[in-house]
C-alpha cells in the first residue's frame, strides 16, 4: 500500500496567546492558554483530544499540559528535535496519527518565554558531554555562539557567489514589516521600517544587520489537527494538508552544515520541496502564497530557490521585483513572520498559512489562496507543508 | 586576568584533537580503512564504516571559503569585531576559526591563511588563522 499524507488530515483550530517581551507567566500557562484558545476556535471539547506533539525544546511536559487543560486519554505524544526545524514536523506527526486512526484529534503547540526566559544564542557550555554539545564546541570556542553567526557564514558565501546585497535582504525585511503594520498582535504593528532604518541599524554578524534577525518573543501558538471528515463537523473552514514532510540530508548538521560540497543551496529544503510537490501533485506554479521560515532574511532568499520559485542565484531579482509583497507573485509571511510578528519557532507561520486558506489574514492577498506553502527552520533538519482549501 | 574563551566539552570523540591543539598542532582525523580525512572528528567513517582511525597534522596552509565578522552580542573572553572564517585546508578538509592579525576590511574569499595557535591568559590553546605571509 502506498503511504501518503495527501489529503489525509486538516488543520481546523488555531489558538494563541498575546505575544510580548515579558509574559509574566510560566511557559506551561502559555501552552495551556494557547491550547484552550485553539480548541475554542475549533469548537472541540478538550476531553476529545487524544494526541499531542511539540518541540524537544519546549519545556512543557505533555501530561502537565493535559492535566492543566483537562484533555482526554492520550494515544500519542511526541516531541521533535532541531529547534524551528521541528515546526511542520509537528503537523506530520499529527497527520500520521489521524490518518492511521491512532488518534482522532491531535493538538500541537509551541510555548516559550523566548525573551524573558531562556533566550536563543546565549551559548552552550558546561560539563555535560553529549554528541550535540561536542558538535557546538567546534564553534562556541571561537566565539560563534549565536544563530546569527552560523547563518552569516553561509549567507555571506551565498551572497558573494550570486551578487545579492543588503538591499535584497532589506526588501524582505521591509515587505514583512509592511504586513505586520496591519496585524494588531505583531511586534511590528504600527512601526514602519524604512530603507534608512534598515541600513543604519546595528550590524549583528556581517552581512546580517538588526532587521535581518527575527524577534525574541514570549508567547504560545497551538493548532488542532484531525481528519478532513471530522474537520467538517467543527466550527472552522479546514485547511487541508495536501502534503507534509520532514527532511534531513547527507552531511547535515544543526545550523553548521559547513562541510558539504555546495554551500550555496539548502539540500534539506530541496528534499522537502521534492517530497511535498510529489505527494501533493502540485508544483511551485500552484503555490499562491507562502510562509517561508524567516529567522534571518537570507534564509528566505535561499528557500525561494529550493522551492523552485526562481532559478539558482535568481532569488535576489525575484524579491527585488516585489514578488513577496501583497500584490506580488508570492505574498510571503503576510502576518509579518518571525521577523515582524513574533518568534514562536515557526508555529505562528503555520497558523498564518491556515489563515491564508481561511481567508482571514490581516493582510489577506487580493487573489484567492488555494495553496499555501509553509516551511520549517532553515539550516537545520527541517520540513515543508502545503495547505489547501477544502474542495 | 582576562576571562578565557568558552572551553569545549571533551569526550571520547574529540578530546584527542584538543590534546593536539594544546601542543600547537591542528590535527585531522584519518580513516584507517579508506584513508579519507574528516573533520569534525567522529567515531565512524561515513564511507566505509570503519571505526579505526588515526590522524595527521595539518601543514597549516588554508584559504578562505566564507567569512563573517561578529559585532553583537559581545561575550566575555572574545575581542570584537570578531572575524570568523570558514577555510579549506591544503589537505582538503575544512576548519572554522577566528582570524587574527588582520584588518577586517581586508578579508576576502580566496585569501590565503596560515594556522597558528592562540593561547588565552588561562593557558587554553586553540588553533586559529592569520593571513599567510605575503597574502594580500
Amino acid at each position: 500500500m502506498a503511504i501518503t499524507l495527501h489529503n489525509e488530515a486538516a488543520i481546523v483550530g488555531i489558538g494563541q496567546t498575546a505575544f510580548s517581551k515579558n509574559s509574566g507567566v510560566s511557559e506551561l500557562a502559555l501552552a495551556a492558554e494557547a491550547v484552550k484558545n485553539c480548541l475554542d476556535d475549533a469548537g472541540l471539547d478538550p476531553v476529545e483530544v487524544d494526541g499531542l506533539s511539540t518541540f524537544t525544546l519546549d519545556s512543557t511536559d505533555e501530561v502537565e499540559l493535559a492535566r492543566a487543560v483537562g484533555l482526554g486519554d492520550l494515544h500519542m505524544f511526541a516531541k521533535i528535535n532541531y529547534g524551528g526545524g521541528a515546526a511542520v514536523g509537528l503537523i506530520q506527526q499529527a497527520a500520521m496519527a489521524v490518518a492511521t486512526g491512532v488518534c482522532k484529534y491531535v493538538v500541537v503547540w509551541r510555548a516559550m518565554n523566548g525573551r524573558s526566559g531562556q533566550r536563543m544564542g546565549q551559548g552552550v557550555s558546561g560539563e555535560i558531554i553529549s554528541s550535540d554539545l561536542i558538535h557546538w564546541s567546534w564553534y562556541m570556542s571561537h566565539g560563534m555562539l549565536t544563530p546569527a553567526s552560523w547563518v552569516a557564514l553561509i549567507a555571506s558565501n551565498y551572497m558573494a557567489e550570486y551578487g545579492a546585497g543588503s538591499e535584497h535582504l532589506a526588501e524582505i525585511a521591509i515587505a514583512q514589516r509592511n504586513y505586520a503594520l496591519n496585524n494588531p498582535v505583531a511586534a511590528g504593528f504600527g512601526k514602519p521600517l524604512t530603507m534608512d532604518d534598515y541600513m543604519n541599524a546595528k550590524m549583528i554578524s556581517e552581512p546580517l544587520r538588526l532587521y535581518d534577525c527575527c524577534q525574541e518573543t514570549d508567547g504560545g501558538v497551538a493548532l488542532l489537527i484531525t481528519t478532513p471528515e471530522r474537520a467538517r463537523d467543527l466550527r472552522q473552514k479546514p485547511a487541508i494538508v495536501r502534503a507534509v514532510t520532514q527532511a534531513s540530508t547527507r552531511g547535515q548538521e544543526q545550523m553548521t552544515s559547513f562541510y558539504r560540497d555546495d554551500l550555496n543551496s539548502l539540500p534539506e529544503m530541496e528534499l522537502a520541496a521534492r517530497r511535498v510537490y510529489e505527494m501533493s501533485g502540485l508544483s511551485a506554479d500552484d503555490i499562491d502564497a507562502s510562509c517561508l521560515y524567516d529567522a534571518f532574511t537570507p534564509e528566505v532568499l535561499m528557500q525561494l530557490e529550493s522551492f523552485g520559485f526562481c532559478g539558482r542565484g535568481e532569488a535576489k531579482d525575484f524579491v527585488q521585483e516585489g514578488a513577496l509583497r501583497i500584490d506580488g507573485r508570492l505574498p510571503n509571511n503576510t502576518h509579518g513572520g518571525l521577523l515582524s510578528e513574533a518568534y514562536i519557532h515557526g508555529v505562528n507561520n503555520i497558523a498564518e498559512g491556515v489563515r491564508l486558506i481561511r481567508g482571514t489574514s490581516t493582510s489577506q492577498p487580493p487573489k484567492p489562496i488555494n495553496h499555501a506553502l509553509v516551511s520549517s527552520g532553515v539550516g537545520v533538519p527541517t520540513g515543508a507543508l502545503i495547505l489547501g482549501a477544502d474542495d | 586576568m582576562k576571562p578565557g574563551r568558552i572551553k569545549p566539552p571533551m569526550g571520547h570523540d574529540n578530546a584527542w584533537w584538543w590534546q593536539q591543539a594544546a601542543e600547537d598542532k591542528l590535527a585531522i582525523q584519518r580513516c584507517s580503512g579508506c584513508q579519507v580525512l574528516r573533520h569534525p572528528p567522529r567515531p565512524m567513517c561515513d564511507r566505509c564504516r570503519s571505526m579505526e582511525w588515526d590522524f595527521i597534522i595539518a601543514k597549516g596552509e588554508a584559504k578562505v571559503i566564507s567569512f563573517t565578522v561578529l559585532h553583537h552580542p559581545k561575550f566575555p573572553g572574545y575581542s570584537y569585531p570578531l572575524p570568523i572564517v570558514l577555510a579549506e585546508l591544503a589537505e582538503g578538509t575544512r576548519y572554522i576559526a577566528e582570524l587574527i592579525d588582520c584588518d577586517v576590511e581586508r578579508i576576502t574569499r580566496g585569501m590565503r591563511l596560515q594556522v597558528t595557535t592562540q593561547t588565552d591568559d588561562d593557558g587554553f590553546k586553540i588553533p586559529v588563522f592569520r593571513p599567510a605571509t605575503g597574502s594580500e
